[in-house]
């Protein structure tokens, strides 16, 4: 490794380093005498430098060595241990120290046995269909745990937290109306923008309201608050209890008789369920606004022309479409929050690794299911 | 600089407050080299303040604080590196990186300061720190959430040992542990301290502790060091606090056991560390 010898050069400018010298004694049996501080600091690729010694060790002499620490000790007793050589000259912090540390075997961590490949290919494969089925089964699980606590907690009101409640439909509405408010409105821009800029080859600019209009509310309102809502509350979920997990708060709550599934997993589901409707309505309102104020000023529509010209061109049953769909994707990005959050166990990584596969999840299956709507919707005659 | 020689760490008319409310207000506190010194105070008198501020986590309001001769608070990089690869701290949960083995745990300092140092006497390096703190060797590659908290502690305690500290902080050691763990721990303390030539700064609530293995006790109480002394020394002072700790119940029953065993017990230690294992 060519980088360690140049490190190796310029530190060993400033500092002392560890060295040896080899004796041939009689017989063919060298004595190794080691010399300098033999420290943490010093020692550098010495156990390299001593193990490439290919003479037969008979002594190893510290009668030189003006400093030791255990990683020293440690060096000179494994090697005088490896070569069958006996230490002399050691001082008495020396042979405290090498006391000590003699008593560790030093052996490396058992290496992992090589298996074969289509053996290995198996197992993992193996290990990814069963875990697929775990995880499926889990969230099937945690569904249905959420309606019977929610089932539980409609038939006792008095458990119902209703300030817990509030508080997360705060956070999943209130406090995002601003984000999602200008999103909104910056795609409606882009829809009835670039719309238009097609429309026109047609002569159809009028048509530029009944796009907005209707992919605002029909489509676009709620999808992209589902995004956002996945991203900003979703993974705020997943990682709040991924932590309540870790510091066993959770736990603390079920040995007092809480349960976390009232306590932590219904307020936020229901909240979600509550909040995205409402916030998907304003997205939608926002992006028509959008649209009306790009309208006005490139296409000549008049501002309030435009707004009233939505209400003729939609159809009612688009508003409906978006709302229906609302809370169904509010309760999936819960659920994938608050199912990821209470998978975290053993370390901080997996906190990590959670929050984000919540918000993949989440995100991932409101579009697909997203697509199923449309489908659904046209064929019910809503298209 | 004799003085420095002599005491590892000085802290002089240290002042700590966090907003309105003042922690710690003209403290100081000198700790002698190789002593192991213990750090009481009732809840909230600012024991772990103290020792944040000593290891440069908690920037004081005023004072000064100096360790091994250099001060803290303004050091350059170099100065500041230097020192932090002669001092170890043990925290009081242990605060091992939790996506790390104990093996692994140990490498990181040696790998942040000694990168020279080859992968396989590193790894040696990390193996007989976990013996020399008393974990059985396969510990090494454990990850901590399959240690119990004992062994944690102990984890910790090979990781502030990584790179053989001169100075060596514990926040709590004992805390949480089971009496024989506790006693054990306080064991390998002691003869750590002789085996490596440390120097401890000991925060602690286990009366047990002080008697067993501090050498002098510093008390914090009315936001500064009231007191630094052996524990007779210290009894013979006639601050309410500190008679109420020292002969309180539980104090009254420390002493009682500590004279019960002292039969020559500390002299007959012997210098096998790692005799008990498991805490």
């Amino acid at each position: 490794m060519p980088c360690s010898v140049i490190s190796t050069i310029s530190v060993a400018s400033m500092r002392n380093w560890a060295d040896f010298t080899i004796e041939k004694g009689d017989g063919g049996a060298a004595t190794v005498a080691l010399h300098g501080p033999l420290r943490v600091y010093s020692i550098g690729d010495l156990d390299r430098r001593l193990d490439a010694i290919s003479d037969h060790i008979a002594t190893v002499d510290l009668a030189d060595v003006s400093d030791i620490d255990t990683a020293g000790a440690w060096l000179a007793s494994r090697f005088a241990r490896d070569r069958d050589a006996k230490i002399t000259g050691e001082s008495e912090e020396a042979r405290r120290l090498i006391a000590a540390v003699s008593q560790a075997s030093g052996e490396g961590e058992p290496p992992e046995e090589q298996q074969p490949l289509l053996f290995w290919l198996s197992a993992w494969l193996g290990e990814r269909i069963y875990a697929a089925w775990h995880g499926t089964v889990g969230v099937l699980g945690f569904v249905g745990g959420t309606v019977v606590s929610l089932g539980a907690v409609l038939a006792h009101p008095g458990r119902f937290r209703t300030k817990a409640l509030v508080h997360q439909m705060e956070l999943v509405g209130v406090t995002s109306l601003g984000i999602i408010g200008l999103m909104s409105f910056l795609v409606g821009i882009v829809i009835a923008q670039q719309g238009a800029v097609q429309l026109r080859e047609f002569g159809a600019e009028m048509l530029t309201v009944n796009l907005t209009g209707r992919i605002a509310l029909r489509e676009l309102g709620i999808l992209m608050t589902a995004i956002m809502v996945a991203g900003r509350s979703g993974s705020a979920f997943a990682a709040q209890i991924g932590t309540m997990k870790l510091t066993e708060e959770i736990d603390a709550m079920r040995t007092i008789g809480v349960s976390p599934m009232e306590a932590l997993v219904v307020p936020r589901v229901l909240a979600a369920m509550v909040m995205l409707p409402l916030l998907g309505f304003f997205a939608s309102v926002c992006a028509i606004i959008g649209g009306a104020v790009i309208s006005t000023i490139q296409i000549e529509i008049p501002f309030f022309t435009f707004l009233s010209r939505i209400q003729e061109v939609v159809p009612l049953h688009d508003f409906w479409v978006g709302i229906i769909k609302a809370p169904v994707f509010g309760m999936i990005i819960a659920i994938a929050g608050c199912y990821n959050g209470m998978q975290v166990k053993s370390n901080s990584e997996e906190v990590g690794l959670r929050t984000t596969m919540a918000v993949v999840a989440g995100i991932f299956a409101v579009i697909v299911l997203d697509a199923f709507f449309a489908v659904f919707f046209s064929e019910v005659g809503w298209g | 600089m004799v003085d420095s020689e002599e005491y590892p760490i000085i802290v002089e008319g240290l002042r700590n407050c966090f907003g309105d409310h003042v922690i710690h207000e003209n403290l100081s506190l000198k700790v002698r080299k190789g002593e192991i010194l213990g750090v009481v105070g009732g809840s909230g008198t600012g024991k772990s303040v103290l020792m944040r501020s000593i290891i440069g986590l908690q920037q004081p309001t005023d004072g000064e604080i100096s360790v091994f001769g250099r001060s803290i608070l303004n050091s350059s990089e170099q100065d500041d590196i230097d020192i932090r690869s002669r001092w170890g701290v043990l925290f009081q949960g242990g605060a091992l990186f939790s996506t790390l083995t104990v093996g692994e745990n140990i490498e990181v300092p040696l790998r942040q300061f000694y990168p020279e140092i080859g992968d396989t006497l590193r790894g040696e390096i990390a193996s007989f720190k976990v013996k020399i703190s008393g974990l059985p060797e396969d510990a090494a590659f454990k990850f901590p959430n399959e240690l119990s908290g004992g062994m944690r502690k102990r984890a910790g305690l090979a990781r502030a040992l990584a790179l053989d500290p001169e100075l060596l902080f514990l926040d709590e050691p004992t805390a949480g542990l089971d009496p024989i763990g506790a006693a054990a721990f306080d064991q390998l303390t002691r003869e750590l301290q002789e085996t490596l030539g440390l120097t401890v700064f000991l925060i602690t609530h286990d009366l047990d502790t002080l008697y067993e293995i501090c050498d002098r006790v510093a008390v914090l109480a009315d936001k500064h060091v009231i007191a630094v002394g052996t524990i007779p020394e210290l009894l013979a002072l006639d601050h309410p606090w500190i008679q109420e700790y020292f002969n309180g119940p539980r104090g009254r029953a420390a002493k009682a056991s500590i004279e019960r065993g002292k039969a020559g017990s500390r002299d007959a230690k012997a210098m096998d560390i790692p005799r008990k294992t498991g805490a």
